[in-house]
């Protein structure tokens, strides 16, 4: 397929998977806002969300204060921001038209129809909570959506396999950033641990992930920091889980290599943090430090991101 | 003017017989059934994202084209004498451009003055003496007729060029269906659906030498951003065949090559819906970003077909219009089956002092012009306007021609009082493969929207109705 179709697939999948982590991240932060101050002690929970949503700094060249209209108003429906939600889904439309012919009707509709709610409803941004947590359930569902008629109506072919590298490349970026910021809520050895602030923070974390409910499931114990970052890093059947991601990612980027028949360095790259994740355990990487290794996660995910770019979208 | 023939009603009231059944059908229905199809409709074209771009239209930058939901209906006795005269004339149009291109008998014959071809800004010196795959030139032709008595079609203009609408052709039909199935059950309408493939096969049946036996085939568009990039996209789908931009390809011991995800591929046929001057930076306008830098001369070297092919403009200049039915007789020996409208030649002292004169019943327009702009309606236009034109024609006649304002047809059409007479044309789309003229059965109604109007260009705000060819 032609290079730039599959650039514009991938970049597509990662539009509307960030978007809808961004509408995640709002969501969460709202839920820990709401809480009576006592539980939540004197942290500025809105700072937090523009940090896992990497856009701290440009913020603070817009807006003064992180108060939640201020917030809102960048990560959802700022023009300025090239990450907000207005934006990822106006991209995600451009990208659509110029690739229609890879996507199927399905995939095309969810978008389109995503685009005119947006201008139509949407265009003023929202006045309520109860509003904005509409437009927040309005860009969950078009990712569900979009994601779904992919799986359902897609061809197993390198147009799919290049937009789910895409999904999976942001997804592990998105799961990352929120263990980076929020890293130190994780520390056993940080103060007030087990009080209310550190329990609703990390009920944020897994919401803002989806994983509120996986991490009783799978570890059917009160929440503890060690298996939370166990659960969003290392466990396998988690679909956000950075370990999910890189299983994915190798196998998409196997697809590729056996249709193709020629394997190459996005290949090697992929294997090489699959596997550093497959052999880790979390006392080493508490040992070593989660920040570091979540660092390193990051830069290297990013890198994969340039060898997949330079092997076959340009 | 005179009062203009309605394809349904027919002079003095009478229905004609290819309405019989709709007319019917209309009685049975109650209005607001009729509207709410039409919103129906109006929803799936936005939904599928059937838009066209308006130029200088920040505010709106995607736009609905109109759609009417009443059919615009023609026996089959009917369109056989239009298929018969389309291709005859587009048989005509590719002999004279490969005359042109070459021995150039027609401009030693007299027939065609010599500076109406040399002096023209469409004409390309580079096609001089270049021989193009089975001297095909206009692949795709889209010509422009009107109606004006039940037995004249005329045609207005040839699109011999990048013509589109075809997009409206296919998707009218396909949500018609959707929409009014009952209907289509009480008429034999000649489908139309097969016109991508005939397209394909046209497209195919034109690859250089040098191709493989499975021709690559790929539609070049200049990009999202422009009008026609719904139409670009959508055909490239039906066609199954790669959408590329000028980016997308590169040229390589003249051999034009896309990149792909597993390197470079070959390409052998580019229906390319980039005008001429924009296709290759190193021969035509260097700051063009949409092009393809050596382009020309892989197509110098007949490794690739271009579709249509280069300097085709010069066919549907409006100058050269006015001389279509002397080029009928001149290379087929024939008399033309279409009609021309009478052209007042601009540049002829005796035609032009005659539209000095007549100027408030005339339409003027501009040779080079296209899609409605800067063109004289006389009888619509005010006084101040008219002497405006007065001047522009004296201070450069060369630039205009003068036709009489048809009565073009009208069809009912929904409006917000109710059904009424609007004003139609027709663009059918007539495909030339190496060795075959076809034509599907049908085209593009286009409606002018407004009361009285004669503007149907989508760009002006006219709208689009399917059209119906009935099976006998």
């Amino acid at each position: 397929m032609l290079s730039r179709t599959a650039e514009n697939l991938y970049w597509l999948a990662r539009y509307v998977e960030r978007a809808e982590y961004i509408a995640r991240t709002i969501d969460a932060t709202l839920r820990v806002t709401a809480l009576p101050a006592a539980y939540i002690g004197k942290t500025n929970e809105w700072e937090s969300a523009l940090l896992t949503a990497g856009v701290s700094a440009s913020f603070y060249e817009a807006y003064a204060e992180a108060t939640e209209q201020n917030v809102v108003e960048y990560l959802a429906f700022s023009p300025s921001n090239p990450s907000s939600i207005k934006n990822c889904i106006e991209a995600a439309r451009l990208n659509s038209r110029s690739v229609r012919t890879a996507l199927t009707s399905e995939m095309w509709d969810t978008i389109n129809s995503a685009w005119i709610e947006l201008q139509e409803v949407w265009g003023k941004g929202t006045s309520s909570r109860e509003e904005l947590a509409r437009f927040l359930r309005f860009v969950q569902e078009t990712s569900l959506r979009f994601d779904g008629s992919a799986y359902r109506t897609m061809l197993r072919n390198d147009a799919y396999w290049f937009s789910r590298l895409g999904l999976h490349l942001e997804r592990a970026d998105n799961t990352a950033r929120i263990l980076d910021v929020k890293y130190h809520v994780l520390l056993p050895e940080e103060e007030h641990v087990g009080g209310p602030l550190d329990y609703y923070q990390w009920t944020s974390i897994l919401r803002s992930v989806s994983a509120l409910t996986a991490y009783h499931w799978v570890y059917r114990e009160t929440l503890k920091p060690w298996l939370i970052a166990d659960l969003l890093i290392l466990n396998d059947t988690l679909p956000r889980s950075l370990a999910s991601c890189y299983s994915n990612l190798v196998r998409n980027l196997d697809q590729i290599g056996v249709a193709y028949g020629r394997q190459g360095a996005a290949q090697r790259h992929a294997r090489g943090v699959r596997n550093r994740l497959e052999h880790s355990h979390m006392d080493d990487i508490f040992q070593h430090g989660v920040h570091e290794f979540i660092q390193e996660f990051i830069a290297d995910n990013s890198r994969l991101g340039e060898i997949i770019t330079r092997q076959y979208l340009i | 003017m005179a009062v203009a023939f309605d394809e349904m009603n027919g002079p003095g009231g009478d229905l004609r017989p290819a309405y019989r059944e709709l007319s019917r059908w209309l009685k049975e229905t109650p209005p607001d059934a009729l509207e709410y199809r039409r919103q129906e409709a109006e929803l799936l074209f936005r939904r599928i994202g059937i838009t066209f771009a308006v130029y200088g239209d920040a505010e709106a930058q995607e736009r609905l084209i109109p759609f009417d939901v009443i059919p615009r209906i023609m026996s089959a006795k009917e369109w056989a004498v239009l298929e018969k005269g389309l291709k005859q004339r587009v048989r005509a149009l590719n002999m004279f451009l490969r005359d042109i291109y070459h021995g150039r008998d027609i401009l030693r014959a007299n027939i065609i003055p010599d500076d109406l071809i040399f002096q023209n800004p469409v004409f390309r010196p580079e096609m001089n003496g270049q021989s193009v795959p089975h001297d095909v030139y206009v692949h795709i032709a889209g010509i422009d007729i009107v109606r004006v008595d039940a037995d004249n079609f005329i045609v207005l203009e040839d699109n011999a060029r990048t013509p589109s609408g075809v997009s409206y052709m296919l998707e009218n039909r396909e949500i018609m269906m959707r929409l009014f199935p009952d209907l289509f059950a009480r008429h034999r309408v000649a489908p139309v659906e097969r016109y991508p493939d005939e397209l394909l096969s046209a497209l195919r049946s034109v690859a250089p030498l040098s191709a493989s036996a499975e021709p690559t085939v790929a539609l070049m568009t200049p990009g999202v951003y422009n009008s026609a990039y719904y139409e670009h996209s959508f055909l490239a789908d039906k066609l199954g065949i790669e959408l590329v931009e000028g980016r997308d390809l590169i040229v390589k011991n003249d051999e034009v090559f896309m990149r792909t995800t597993e390197g470079l591929k070959r390409v052998d046929v580019i229906y390319r819906r980039v005008d001429d001057d924009f296709l290759d930076p190193l021969t035509f306008r260097p700051d063009s970003a949409l092009g393809v830098p050596g382009l020309m001369s892989a197509y110098a070297a007949g490794n690739i077909t271009l579709a249509n092919a280069v300097g085709t403009g010069i066919a549907d200049d409006k100058a050269i219009y006015s001389y279509m039915p002397e080029i009928v007789k001149f290379y087929l020996g024939e008399e033309p089956i279409l009609k021309n409208v009478p052209t007042w030649r601009c540049r002829e002292p005796k035609d032009l002092a005659y539209v000095l004169d007549n100027l408030s019943e005339l339409v003027v327009k501009e040779v080079h012009g296209s899609g409605g702009y800067g063109m004289l309606i006389g009888p619509a236009a005010t006084k101040a306007t008219i002497e405006a034109f007065r001047d522009k024609l004296k201070r450069e006649p060369e630039g205009f021609i003068a036709q009489p304002t048809l009565a073009l047809s009208t069809c009912p059409t929904c409006t917000a009082s109710g059904l009424a007479p609007r004003h139609v044309d027709l663009r059918p789309f007539v495909l030339t493969g190496s060795n075959h003229v076809t034509i599907v059965p049908g085209g593009l109604t286009r409606v002018a929207l407004k009361e009285g109007s004669l503007v149907v260009n989508s760009s002006q705000g006219g709208g689009t109705k399917d059209t119906w060819i009935l099976d006998e």
